[in-house]
This record gives structure tokens, sequence and C-alpha cells, in this order.
């Protein structure tokens, strides 16, 4: 090989190397083990990737003492926060406005100033609607949110529409021709963190109930529980969400000598497994209801209201806003207590679903 | 194992590394030498301490037998002898003992005359080897990311490090191992089958001459790389997929820390597609 030659190979070579290492993470990292040593289960996140704890923000105005005459004596039309005290009803809507509300709009966003009782403005019974979520998702999923719970501004976050939504998806441009056709895959999808993998795990996951399951209890087939390589390639997806969603690695929650078992699972597992379920009774009781309630502009190209992911609440953390709990500043939004919501299969299968994570069979039997 | 008569006359002393004339002799078959001595310690030392490890685990199940790193609190500090001590021990013990096996070879080479295309190669071993136990954990801080000694053990930490980036198929550099790899066992078999068609003729013929093997590939596909050509390119193949193994684990962590998938955005990025 001629000189010329060689330096020129050695530049294209070490030229194409820089160019793919200027895509990495050369900062410090931050590391967590999460299993026993050696299991290869760790968090390894780049510090300067690491979403950053949003501002809570400050309550409007000192959260008055409960007591003195009911929201209900005082105002009229409600129908959900009637036993709170008026002054904290009062707090509650201040609150709403200071997180959910376009500043510039404030209390008129869903009220008529004229007749704050009427529900002329669409706004006001989707608030009423996501107020009755709210209080089920405090009362009926602390399996998920745990003390923690929620308020509007776990999602909101001072918008009138949260930003990390979905809706059903486009599909295919021409429908009946394999022409464009990617079968809703084969898309660099944020969803799925950029993988080829199904780029819509929502709709069936997280609106309808379609299992997530795919792991047999053998290694051998079985006509008893027969998954096709789509359905696990579509699970997978879901799971890519959900890692984004919390910024963390499969092996937050999972042992991947079986993803399966659940008693090689971290105790975040279930803490998942709750919140999928939460998501689809959001989805299915809270949002799909106000379905004709919603403006076309609100909606997705199908016509559904836009739902909400993990990603919703998440963004990005582990925990939404880092964990910090601004429930004790709205305490209406705690709701009377309900029972806790059943696992899948009723009342029954809440003692089945803890004695699973010791029998990973009964969770993934076919049913 | 018997000596062949023309064996003892490429036996020459000297060409050692270090140590003059010391170990410089063959026992039976083998040859010696300083580094064989070092060789020998070193792994007697670790096999020794891998079978005492495991004597303090609970099982003696070969499959499940496992000596694990220290946890990560440990950073690049040492650890007590029960928690990842001996992980620790075992792992100087080893990369000594592939080291000075590497430079054994060195030596042989240098009293036959030969080149180091042997240990030139297995250094390529070494080095995948000392990636996963002393480069990545030391670019990540801490010993605990090594991998652990057990046979099932090791597979588990391969499968969790690698769902650490979410989807370890994108992963840059192990998409050309595995080409490397793929390709490396398809050119042996190509050349295995090669040599065997020339040298196994139909019952009459006579054995072909290497003109032959390079008549069939031009016939074929246009080119033959030669009978030299096939071993260089041999060693370039398998030698490429040990080295971008290595190098893809050195990156998963270090150098990228979210779904290997993601890694990818850097494309669609790019300044010259309209956004």
């Amino acid at each position: 090989m001629s000189r010329a030659l060689t330096k020129a190979a050695i530049a294209s070579i070490g030229g194409l190397s820089l160019l793919l290492l200027g895509g990495c993470e050369f900062g410090a990292k931050q590391k967590t083990q999460t299993g026993y040593r050696g299991t290869g289960l760790e968090q390894i996140v780049d510090v300067r990737h690491v979403v950053k704890a949003s501002a809570i923000p400050a309550p409007p105005y000192p959260l008055p003492p409960d007591g003195g005459p009911t929201a209900g004596e005082s105002y009229q039309n409600l129908k959900v926060l009637g036993g709170v005290s008026k002054e904290r009803f009062d707090h509650l809507m201040a609150e709403m406005s200071q997180w959910v509300a376009p500043p510039e709009q404030g209390c008129n966003y869903c009220h008529n100033p004229e007749n704050m009782a009427s529900d002329e403005k669409y706004t006001k019974v989707v608030a009423r609607r996501m107020l009755q979520m709210t209080r089920n998702i405090n009362s009926r999923w602390s399996s998920h949110v745990k003390e923690t719970g929620v308020t509007c501004y776990t999602c909101h976050r001072g918008n009138a529409v949260p930003v990390n939504k979905w809706a059903f998806a486009q599909g295919t441009p021409h429908p009946g021709s394999i022409l464009g056709n990617k079968h809703g895959q084969n898309t660099p999808e944020a969803n799925v963190g950029y993988a080829s993998l199904p780029s819509d795990p929502f709709a069936d996951y997280l609106n309808g109930q379609q299992q997530i399951r795919v792991a047999g209890n053998s290694p051998f087939p079985s006509k008893d529980h027969v998954v096709s390589v789509k359905d696990a390639e579509k699970t997978y997806g879901l799971m890519m969400h959900i890692s984004s969603a919390l910024g963390v690695n499969c092996t937050y929650c999972h042992n991947t000598q079986s993803f399966r078992a659940w008693n090689l699972s971290r105790a975040q597992r279930a803490t998942a497994y709750y919140g999928i379920r939460m998501v689809r009774d959001i989805n299915e009781d809270y949002i799909s209801s106000l379905q004709p309630v919603f403006p076309a502009y609100r909606k997705g190209p199908h016509g559904d209201p836009y739902k909400v992911n993990c990603t919703t609440c998440h963004q990005g953390q582990s925990k939404p806003l880092g964990g910090v709990s601004m429930i004790a500043q709205a305490p209406a939004l705690k709701g009377p207590p309900l029972a806790t919501a059943a696992p899948e299969g009723g009342p029954a299968a809440a003692t089945a679903v803890p004695a699973a994570f010791n029998k990973p069979a009964e969770m993934t039997a076919k049913k | 194992m018997a000596l062949l008569s023309f064996e003892r006359k490429y036996r020459v002393r000297g060409g050692t590394l270090i140590g003059g004339d010391l170990f410089d002799f063959w026992v039976g078959p083998f040859y010696v030498g300083f580094f064989g001595v070092i060789t020998a310690i070193t792994a007697s030392l670790g096999t020794a301490l891998i079978f005492y490890a495991a004597s303090l685990g609970h099982t003696w199940n070969p499959w499940l037998i496992s000596i694990a790193p220290p946890d990560l609190k440990y950073g690049l500090g040492l650890a007590p002898l029960r928690e990842g001590g001996l992980w620790q021990i075992i792992t100087i013990c080893a990369i000594g003992a592939f080291t000075s096996w590497a430079l054994r070879q060195v030596e042989i080479c240098r009293k036959l005359g030969m080149g180091y295309h042997v240990p030139f190669a297995y250094g390529f071993a070494i080095f995948a080897y000392v990636s996963l136990v002393v480069i990545r954990p030391w670019l990540l801080g801490a010993w605990g990311f090594g991998f652990p000694y057990g046979i099932f053990s090791h597979l588990d930490w391969v499968s969790n490090t690698g769902y650490q980036y979410l989807h370890f198929h994108y992963n840059p550099a192990h998409m050309i191992a595995v080409s490397f790899f793929f390709v490396t066992g398809g050119a042996l078999a190509f050349h295995g089958a090669l040599v065997l068609s020339s040298v196994n003729p139909a019952p009459g013929e006579a054995v072909k001459s290497p003109e032959y093997e390079d008549a069939f590939f031009r016939d074929t596909i246009g080119y033959s790389v030669g009978t030299l050509g096939i071993h260089r390119l041999g060693l370039f193949l398998a030698l490429s997929a040990g080295f971008w193994s290595a190098i893809c684990i050195i990156i998963s962590g270090p150098l990228w820390t979210r779904g290997w998938p993601e890694w990818w955005t850097w494309w669609l990025n790019l300044p010259i597609w309209s956004k």
C-alpha cells in the first residue's frame, strides 16, 4: 500500500471513529446497584441526562383550616366537592387555576364569570370528571401512588392539556395496500425508545385489556400457552415506553434471568403492575367517557380524546415530581376512602396477586 | 508423548524475554520458561481460590457455583475476601496467567525465529477479558461492574447488563462484532470445504493443487484471495470479532447510558434532514 493511501486510510478511520464518539456521553455517571453483587442489576445514568426535579409551585395562599360551611351549602351545581368546606374548596379552585388554566384566562378558562355554576364550558365538565378521577386515583390506586398521591399538577404542570399524551395512531396512509404500510412498526418512535418495535403499544395495553405476558411457564412449547412473536414485540414496545417514561432500564424492575418470575423481580415491578391497571382505569372510565364532551380540536386523528400513559405523570423520573407529595396542600383531592382497586379477576384476586409473586405460573397461565 | 525425531533440532536455548536462561528448558514436550512458571503459579493459585470461594458458597452444583465481584460501594478499592475480595484476587491471578501464557508464546516464537502472530491473536482474547473485568469497571469506577465467575451467573450478568441498554442489538459495536463472528464462521467453513474438496477428489483423480482452488473461486465470484491471503483474512476476521466485542461492552456505560436504540437518533438529528 502506498504511503498516501495508508495516510488516507488512517485519517478516514480516525475521522469516522471521532464522528461516532461524537454521539457519546463522556460525563460523570450516577450508578446505583439494585440487586445482589455481580448480577448486573444496576442503573447507570449520565448525570447531565438526569431529569431535573421540576420546581413545585408554591400554594396560591396558605391552606385554610377545615370547617365552616361546606361548599355545597355555599355554591350551586356542585357534584363532586359539595362536602368540602367552602374555604378549602376556594383554595382548591385557586390551585386548579394555577396548575391547569392558562394564566391569561384563570377562572374563566372553565367558568362563565357571569354564572360560575353554569356547565356551559366543556372545560368545566372535563375538570369535574378529572376531579373524580384524581380522587379515584388517590383512594383506589394507593397500590400505585402510595401515600404520595397525585394532584392536577402531577400531569398538567401548568398546562391546560398535559404535554405527554396519546391518541389512537394515524394508521397506514393507503389502507388495503402494502405501499407505505409499516404495520405500525419500523419507525423510530420515541414511544418505544426509537427501536423498530411496534410503536403504538398504548391502544392494546393502556386502553384495552390485552395480556402483557409472553413467557410460558415451561421452557418447552405448550398448547396452553401460545403467544406470537408479534405479541412479544408489542409487549417489548410497551416496556420500552415504561423504561423511557421512568428514566430507568429494564433491570429497575426485572431480573432478566426471567422477566416473568415475580420472585426474581424487584418490588417496583408490582408498583408498575398496578400502575398499568390504573392507567387503563383512567383511560377507560374517565377519559374515554368524555369523548362527546371534548371539542374536535382536543381529540386525536380518530376522534378519540387524548389519553394518558406512564410519561404523562412520570416525565423521565421513576417517581413523578421526584417523589414530592403535593397532596397535603390539596386535601380535598384525597377523596372519600374507597376500597383499593382489585387486581384483574375481582376481589378474590387481591390476595392472589401478592401470592403469585412466589408462583409465577399463576400470573402467566392462559385464562 | 513421543518427540518426533526431527523436532529436537528446533529446541534451542536463548531468545528469552527476561531472566537469561532461568527455566529455559523443556519438560517432556512442553517448553517451560520463566513465563511458564509464572503461568503455572498464577493458574494454580487462581484455581485453588476458585475452589475455596466455591466452598464458601451454598452449592457445589457446577452450573450454579458463582464467585461474585464486590458491591459497587467498594468502588475501585479492595473488598473483604468473602464479599468480592476473592473475586479480585482470582481476577489478578487470571490476568497474570493469561498474560504469562502469551509471553511464553512469544518466547517460543523467538526461539523458532517465527513471527508473533499467535501471541498477537491470543492477546485479543486477553484484551476481551480485561475489557470486562478491568477496563469497563475502571471507567465506571467500581470493580463491582465485572462479571461473576460462574457458568449460569455470568450468563445472567450478560443478560442483565445488556438490558441495562434496553435493546443491546442496537449497539453499533455489537452489530459489527456479531457480523464479524458470522463472517469468521462462514470464511472458515468455505476455507475448510475448499481444502477438503481439493485433497479429496473423486476416485481415480489426482489430488488437486492450489491453482484449482484459486480457479474455483475465480469461476464462482471472480476473485480468489489465495492460499496465504485466506489465512490473513481469517486472522483479521476472527480478531475483529473479538476486538469489537470488547469495544461494544466498553462503550456500554462509560460512553452511553441510555437505550442503544436511542443512540441512533444522531442519524435522525443530522442537520441535512429538513425538520
